[in-house]
């Protein structure tokens, strides 16, 4: 891995992504929780949060980010989310609704229902996508393991 | 005629499109411009359901107060193609992942070398 | 909880996939993998038995209600594959740990588990939906998996063998996304039974947007045809399930290219129906004659194998044969025919690939010049692999016979003699590559000093037995599977309408 080390040299590289990491992050998060007012919503906060993790690895090299995201966190978030996702469903079908409808979440207030839905399943979407991206960042990044024949 | 022809270019730029990526991962033997060739061709398809869906005049469907009657483009094909986009990560990512195990297996990404260390190992 | 059963088919191994990355553990892990397949089974195996009764249901996702929402409609044709794929996932599980031979795996069972049942989870969602973008979605994550489950062969030309399979997957998966979305510009809708009412009316030439119409066919018609390897399109299929973990290849020959089938068989009939595809396209003019050159060209193309997976899969590129001569014959009993082979093949190769894993397993080997020998050291197998080489071949009291007995049916109904000859000659060929493994197997003496080899263990040959045992069973006991699949082609032959 001798790229990330000499991108980690270049000082402007440095301050200027120190900077804007946090902006990013802060940014999908207002994406993700905004989307149910305007537009936005889980996959494109997913993919700003792992653009801003992957600007970061970029920087100051992978070893940095896997001490932040270790890649079994990653995993299980890759999980999480689509348990998330699905759990809303299964929880909507408990109390009595289809697949997914989110009113049947809370009877008396359909329309908050929707709302706690919608919110719940785009965070599961968001946390899949941003997981799954970084897995891939890795994935492709990552040392050679033993070649085999 | 000739308008009709000019009038649906955005079809031909689809046509062009396509064409280009079929072409790029049928005639290259580099995996990994066989899976640029790919994504072009993919892109192809997005770019004709999103010129599908775009209505003259026509803005984002979102409501706005005091407005009623919003002229807007049918957001139904934007949609499935943010799904479709997931779809065409997922496979670039996988064919990457995969190139990236070929070389390391096999020491060579392009194609022909490749099935000549097949062709040796019998 | 019964009217939930249509979601619950899909959601619980979709459901499941992600589990087994946070359980991690491998035992829980296994356990949740074994146990899901047989829930779907259950799942299946009821929803069938309500179709049966009931007719089709309808299930709408979120409490929106079709054409607008997302419905999930369960008739008895989708019902029956449903029930086949899992049925097969269900026996193929025990072969998945022990036999994937690499330590990567081993070491990541939880991952490899993650991405079977997310297969499975696509197979069922193809065949549930009842919205074509739905069920493009589940195509494709059905196929990742799959290219992903190829991958991990043990040769690294599994590697290039799963490459190919993605690139020739994704242009067959793009052309059917396009085809959607053809279709959807000419009505405005997604939902299979409202497209069914909406295309328009089998057409001639100067009626506005017929042209779209039939180019929205060509692309989905070729798109599918490439996913289930129809005749001149097949080239990815022989090198993916050479070089897949036996296991594997099992589910997915199994599997994989019976719910593309279903599918196919789905737009042609149910959308856009009989009467536009064959009377107005004439498509049999063209997939007869594919179909044929598919049984002739895939069994002689197995014969020639020296590799015994790689002789199952040409093998598999001449039953599709069979099953796409079931569409072209263009009538119920044609379709019933395909059906009911469907069925039986699934039944059929999924036991003979599992017969191939055990071999495997002792072998280390897939080589057919590797198994002399095996006849007399590893009895139960070679008994396994015979029974399910007869089925194939389509020997009377095997299954294989009854799906060739509609197929033969169905060309002499519409007085096409030269086809019902050249059914049943093309199944002499498969008596050529069914013996050669013989063969070797029974008369050939293994060398002295080739490593000793014994019988598998019970826990792999009772999955085998079960399918090469329910390929006998059905062979005999014909009036299950024929009665469904000839019911299931009356369901898809009135179409959606």
């Amino acid at each position: 891995m001798k790229q990330p080390r000499l991108l980690r040299e270049e000082v402007i590289l440095r301050v200027v992504s120190k900077a804007l990491v946090p902006l990013i992050l802060l940014f999908a998060l207002y994406v993700q929780f905004h989307g149910d007012f305007g537009p936005g919503g889980g996959f494109q906060a997913g993919v700003i949060f792992a653009a801003g993790m992957i600007l970061y690895g970029l920087i100051f090299g992978l070893a940095n980010l896997q001490r932040v995201w270790p890649p079994r966190r990653v995993e299980l978030g890759i999980g999480l989310g689509v348990m998330l996702y699905a759990g809303v469903g299964v929880a909507t079908m408990v109390r009595g609704g289809r697949f997914l409808a989110y009113g049947a979440l809370d009877p008396h207030h359909p329309v908050h229902g929707q709302h706690l839905g919608i919110l719940l399943v785009e965070l599961g979407v968001g946390i899949t996508v941003a997981s799954t991206l970084i897995a891939i960042f890795y994935a492709l990044g990552r040392v050679p393991p033993e070649p085999r024949g | 005629m000739s308008a009709s022809i000019l009038g649906l270019w955005n079809y031909w730029a689809v046509i062009v499109l396509m064409m280009t990526g079929l072409y790029i991962v049928t005639a290259r033997d580099n995996l990994v411009k066989k899976v640029m060739g790919l994504n072009i061709f993919q892109v192809s398809v997005i770019m004709f359901y999103v010129s599908m869906a775009k209505v003259r005049g026509g803005t984002a469907p979102i409501l706005v107060e005091g407005e009623e009657t919003v002229l807007y483009s049918n957001p139904l094909p934007h949609v499935l193609m943010l799904t479709a986009i997931v779809v065409g990560v997922a496979t670039t990512a996988l064919a990457l992942a995969l190139v990236v195990r070929i070389q390391e297996a096999y020491g060579t990404v392009e194609e022909d070398e490749l099935v000549r260390i097949d062709d040796d190992d019998g | 909880m019964s009217e939930h059963l249509p979601i619950l088919q899909v959601v619980v191994p979709l459901l499941a996939g992600p589990l087994c990355l946070l359980l991690r553990h491998r035992l829980l892990v296994r356990g949740l993998a074994t146990a899901v397949p047989l829930a779907c089974l259950t799942i299946a195996g009821l929803l069938l038995h309500r179709v049966q009764q009931v007719g089709a249901i309808s299930y709408h996702i979120g409490g929106w209600a079709p054409p607008l929402g997302i419905e999930y409609r369960i008739d008895l044709a989708n019902a029956y594959v449903m029930v086949i794929v899992s049925a097969i996932a269900a026996v193929v599980m025990p072969f998945l740990p022990g036999h994937m031979g690499s330590a990567m795996v081993r070491r990541r069972e939880h991952l490899f588990y993650a991405i079977f049942l997310l297969a499975l989870a696509g197979l069922l969602g193809i065949s549930a939906t009842g919205d074509m973008f739905n069920a493009f979605v589940f195509l494709e994550i059905a196929s990742l998996a799959s290219y992903s489950l190829v991958a991990l062969g043990r040769h690294r030309r599994a590697l290039v063998a799963a490459y190919s399979y993605l690139i020739i997957g994704t242009i067959g998966g793009t052309f059917f996304l396009l085809g959607i979305g053809l279709m959807y510009q000419m009505t405005g809708t997604l939902n299979m039974v409202d497209l069914a009412h909406r295309l328009p009316e089998p057409m001639s030439p100067g009626t506005p947007g017929s042209r779209t119409v039939l180019v929205a066919f060509a692309f989905l018609a070729v798109g599918l045809s490439i996913k289930l390897a129809v005749f001149p399109l097949h080239q990815w299929l022989p090198r993916a399930y050479a070089h897949a973990p036996s296991a594997v290849s099992a589910f997915l020959a199994a599997t994989s290219t019976k719910v593309s089938y279903y599918l196919l068989v789905r737009v042609v009939f149910s959308l856009f129906g009989a009467a536009y595809v064959f009377d107005a396209l004439k498509l049999d003019r063209l997939l007869l004659p594919l179909s044929i050159v598919a049984m002739f060209a895939g069994s002689t193309a197995a014969i020639f194998q020296t590799d015994l997976k790689r002789l199952l899969a040409y093998s598999s590129v001449a039953q599709i044969g069979y099953m796409t001569l079931g569409v072209s014959l263009a009538s119920v009993t044609g379709l019933t025919g395909g059906l009911v082979h469907l069925f039986n093949h699934a039944l059929m190769k999924g036991g003979l690939f599992l017969a191939a894993a055990c071999y495997g397993m002792r072998l280390r080997s897939s080589r057919i010049a590797d198994l002399a020998g095996a006849g007399r050291l590893m009895p139960w197998t070679t008994a396994a692999f015979v029974t399910g080489g007869l089925a194939l071949i389509g020997v009377p009291g095997t299954a294989g016979f009854v799906s060739k007995w509609y197929l033969v049916l169905a060309a002499l109904e519409q007085g096409r003699w030269l086809v019902a000859v050249l059914v049943v000659a093309s199944s002499l060929l498969a008596v050529a590559y069914v013996w050669r493994v013989v063969e070797v197997a029974y008369f050939a003496d293994r060398d002295a000093g080739a490593h000793p080899i014994k019988e598998v263990p019970p826990l792999l040959l009772v999955p085998t037995w079960i399918l090469i045992g329910a390929t006998v069973y059905f062979g005999l006991r014909t009036e299950l599977t024929a009665g469904v699949a000839e019911a299931a082609a009356g369901v898809l032959w009135e179409s959606l309408r």
